[in-house]
């Protein structure tokens, strides 16, 4: 078996290569070498997949989630069969990683692709019906003299797929009995038993007994069901958990005209396409509703000026910080790398050991041990080093940015020190050495022997250090907090703001969301590390080793 | 060896000053420099974590005091369950890091091992991946977490499972190329003897590769588990409840809220939520650092 003996070239498996009597050989081996233990893993692992599968789509055909119900079937499916199979060996190695990778990280970007096009984010985090459901619950009053109803809160049982959610049961004034929960609106009960004008149980459901109706409470009061598909029929709300009344909202939503009416100004709300109803006026009813706004998250990030002066400031300080921070590291590691790595001295080692720990130490912890000492008026650096001058390092917009760079440059010295040592002493001392017999003094040698020797070895530790700069959230966020804020700016950022930094603030800090703009944002992020990273591997020929 | 260096040592000694400074005197000198620069930071915090009471203004006189009652204080604050954020933090940067470790570990097997369509496609998408961190779709992955979370509450938003899984998404992206590396340096030779030895691939894999390569796991895990300490981002947009969080989440909040009052118990938890990275960097030092120089970023 030739192809066995090699020690380099393609690996045995490769079927096409094998006769049939090699084949069957490497079968007998397979079947041979797996234990019984092996083989119980593999079925319990299997079936606790597929058990997991089946109860994941069932809840989520439940909740009329078709098409990830769909997804979940295939990729369950997909995933047995490839390991119940003989062969694929380099699927069964790849999948499990593959999975976790196609959800939380290819498809989280897609994703953000599709949310960078709508206008999701605070008031417009729903569909069209949610939004009207919600603005007709904003604003409700009873219903004057409208009947009262004897109510029964229910929930489902069983014990696997119930929800918590609650329902309502009542009785209509022809006996008839009906069911409803949120968003559910009343529809005839089945099996329901009715005694004295109140529904005592119902197929499928408990009554909530007396105690845990007084434990539920708030859930209990807050719960409103719609009377009938028609919103503007009212909904139904109790106080006690006893008795319930008939609301109604002082909105009218019109569905053959798409309008919503408010009852005491006369005030005409339309859907002008802006994924809100909008008055005559111009003024939006809230909540509005999530819509494809096309290219509007980007024209609006480039056209309006409060938000393209900003953008442009924080993209150009994002790659200063990120260019900086890599050559000021790289020249202090360089520059101790070079210190160090000399034979004669004594004690190199512990000197590496108390330089390590700034590396070792959690990066936000330095980050906010640093912003504590840079304090403008109790800090460290003022009050002892600079003996009670107020320097304002972290609010001043130039200071902040200078002293962003020290920071990191503590904290990212010693990874380039580590590195260009290892680099360093994996060139040849003789090199240096002929360079010196040919009368090269000590300096060029080193300029036109071992830095390019040197460059090429870490340039792509250079640029993924640049890559990790550009997104160096932890350091600027918990610093100075990306400030001090831009006032002017019609979004969050302040002048020491990354651009993921920006993203977060725009998403997820202070009351307004914009979920849109900030993926829009991400999106550009994206562009600009891709463009860089081909650009960079391609020139240091990174690729080209990949085999 | 030893004998070499005694007679070099002896050498030096009788080096004259100047020469000795010259030579490596400076040296040094720019070591003292540098010492000071990288600990100073470190002093600072662990001093004022000895100052019971203490403010940002109290902890410049570095060592006035010496007491633990900091650390005490620590965990005897409701709205600040720290006890909570220390086991969360480790129980996720475990789990992240074992789940990463095993992932990964598969994964470079594969492309160390094996020869199959799209393998090459799969490495530079893998090296392409390395430059695109989870955190720049932090808005599509609180958005995905949220929709799961409506239908399946256990592993979606402010749930701890949920975090883990979206920490394990990058794990092939960061640490299968690094592996995949070191796994090119065992023969394949070894492999080969133990399938004539009749030995099934998993068999080779658990019970020969893996022993071979625990210097470049122990990094990965390492690595994994200290990143995953630091992570902020993810974690804050995920996690909802103080008692759920993370450390990083927690004392940030900390430390917002009060900024410069309970300097001392920041202090306190900045220093204690600090051990176990920092042993663990220098128990591992030497593996770390080859594992640096092939190429990783924390």
């Amino acid at each position: 078996m030739p192809e066995h003996t090699t020690t380099s070239g393609p690996p045995p498996r490769e079927a096409s290569k094998l006769t049939r009597r090699q084949r069957q050989a490497a079968k007998i081996i397979d079947a041979t070498s797996i234990g019984w233990k092996l083989i119980l893993f593999k079925i319990v692992v299997l079936g606790l997949l597929c058990a997991t599968a089946v109860y994941a789509a069932l809840v989520l055909f439940m909740n009329e989630r078709w098409f990830v119900g769909s997804l979940v079937v295939v990729g369950g499916a997909a995933l047995t069969w490839i390991y119940l199979q003989r062969g694929a060996l380099p699927a069964k190695y790849l999948a499990p990683g593959l999975v976790f990778l196609l959800i939380f990280q290819i498809f989280v970007v897609l994703y953000s692709g599709y949310v960078a096009f709508t206008n999701y984010g605070t008031g417009h985090n729903s569909t069209k019906d949610h939004a009207i459901h919600a603005i007709m619950l904003q604003t409700q009053d009873r219903v004057p003299d409208s009947p009262t109803y004897q109510v029964s809160v229910l929930e489902e049982s069983g014990e696997l797929l119930a929800s918590e959610e609650l329902y309502f049961a009542v009785v209509t004034a022809d006996g008839e009995a009906l069911i409803g929960a949120d968003e559910e609106p009343l529809e005839p009960a089945e099996g329901a038993v009715v005694e004295d004008g109140r529904v005592t149980s119902v197929d499928g459901y408990n009554v909530l007994p007396f105690a845990e109706l007084l434990n539920r409470q708030q859930e209990v009061t807050d719960l409103v069901v719609p009377i009938s598909e028609d919103p503007n029929d009212g909904y139904l709300r109790t106080q006690d958990g006893q008795r319930a009344y008939q609301y109604t909202s002082r909105y009218v939503y019109d569905e053959a005209a798409d309008t919503m009416t408010n009852t005491e100004t006369g005030e005409v709300y339309r859907d002008t396409g802006e994924g809100a109803f909008v008055s005559e006026a111009g003024e939006q009813l809230m909540p509005g509703w999530q819509i494809n706004v096309g290219f509007d998250n980007f024209i609006r990030a480039v056209t309006e000026d409060s938000i393209r002066g900003p953008l442009i400031y924080v993209t150009l300080w994002t790659f200063a910080f990120a260019f900086l921070s890599v050559a000021t590291t790289f020249i202090l590691g360089l520059f101790l790398a070079m210190v160090f790595n000399d034979q004669r001295m004594k004690s190199r080692k512990y000197y590496r050991l108390v330089m390590i720990l700034p590396y070792a130490f959690p990066g936000f912890l330095s980050a906010l041990v640093w912003a504590g000492m840079m304090n403008q008026e109790f800090g460290f650096i003022n009050n002892v080093l600079f003996g009670g001058a107020s320097i304002p390092w972290l609010t001043d917009p130039w200071l902040a940015k200078l002293s962003i760079l020290i920071v990191n440059l503590w904290l990212g010295f010693p990874y380039m020190f580590l590195v260009c040592t290892g680099a360093l002493q994996a060139i040849p001392e003789e090199l240096s050495e002929a360079a010196q017999v040919d009368g090269a003094k000590a300096f060029q040698a080193f300029r036109s022997i071992k830095l390019p020797l040197l460059l090429t070895a870490i340039a792509p530790l250079l640029i993924s250090s640049f890559a990790f700069n550009f997104n160096n959230f932890n350091l600027v966020y918990m610093l100075t907090g990306g400030g001090p804020r831009d006032v002017s700016a019609g979004v969050n950022v302040g002048s020491t703001d990354i651009l993921i930094s920006m993203v977060y603030k725009v998403a997820f800090v202070g009351s307004q969301a914009d979920y849109g703009l900030a993926s829009a944002f991400s999106i550009l992020i994206f562009i600009i590390v891709g463009t860089i990273s081909v650009i960079a591997f391609r020139k240091t020929k990174s690729f080209e080793e990949l085999n | 060896m030893s004998q070499r260096s005694a007679t070099y040592d002896a050498k030096l000694l009788r080096r004259p000053f100047r020469r000795w400074w010259r030579e490596t005197g400076w040296r040094h000198l720019v070591g003292v420099g540098v010492v000071v620069f990288s600990v100073f930071p470190l002093i600072y915090v662990f001093s004022a974590s000895l100052n019971p009471g203490g403010t940002l203004i109290t902890a410049n006189n570095l060592f006035s005091n010496f007491s633990f009652d900091s650390y005490v204080e620590l965990f005897n604050r409701p709205q600040q369950p720290y006890a909570a954020w220390f086991l969360n933090t480790l129980f996720i940067g475990l789990t992240a890091a074992a789940g990463s470790v095993l992932l990964g570990a598969l994964a470079a097997y594969a492309f160390s091992r094996m020869r199959f369509t799209g393998r090459r496609f799969g490495l530079i998408t893998l090296v392409l991946v390395q430059m695109f961190p989870q955190l720049l779709a932090m808005v599509a992955i609180f958005l995905l977490m949220l929709g799961i979370g409506e239908v399946f509450p256990a592993i979606g938003l402010n749930s701890q499972i949920g975090l883990i899984m979206v920490y394990l998404g990058g794990a092939l992206g960061v640490n299968t190329y690094l592996m995949y590396g070191f796994f090119n340096t065992v023969p394949t030779s070894i492999d080969e003897a133990a399938r004539i030895d009749g030995a099934g691939h998993a068999r080779i894999f658990f019970t020969i590769i893996l022993p071979l390569v625990s210097p470049i796991l122990a990094v990965v895990a390492l690595l994994s588990l200290v990143g995953t300490l630091s992570e902020f981002v993810i974690a804050s947009v995920l996690l909802r409840d103080p008692e759920r969080q993370t450390l990083a989440v927690g004392l940030y909040q900390f430390i917002s809220q009060e900024t410069s009052q309970n300097w001392s118990i920041f202090a306190a938890g900045a220093v204690l939520a600090a051990i176990i990275p920092v042993a663990l960097f220098l128990v591992l030092q030497r593996y770390i650092v080859s594992g640096l120089v092939a190429g990783s970023v924390k």
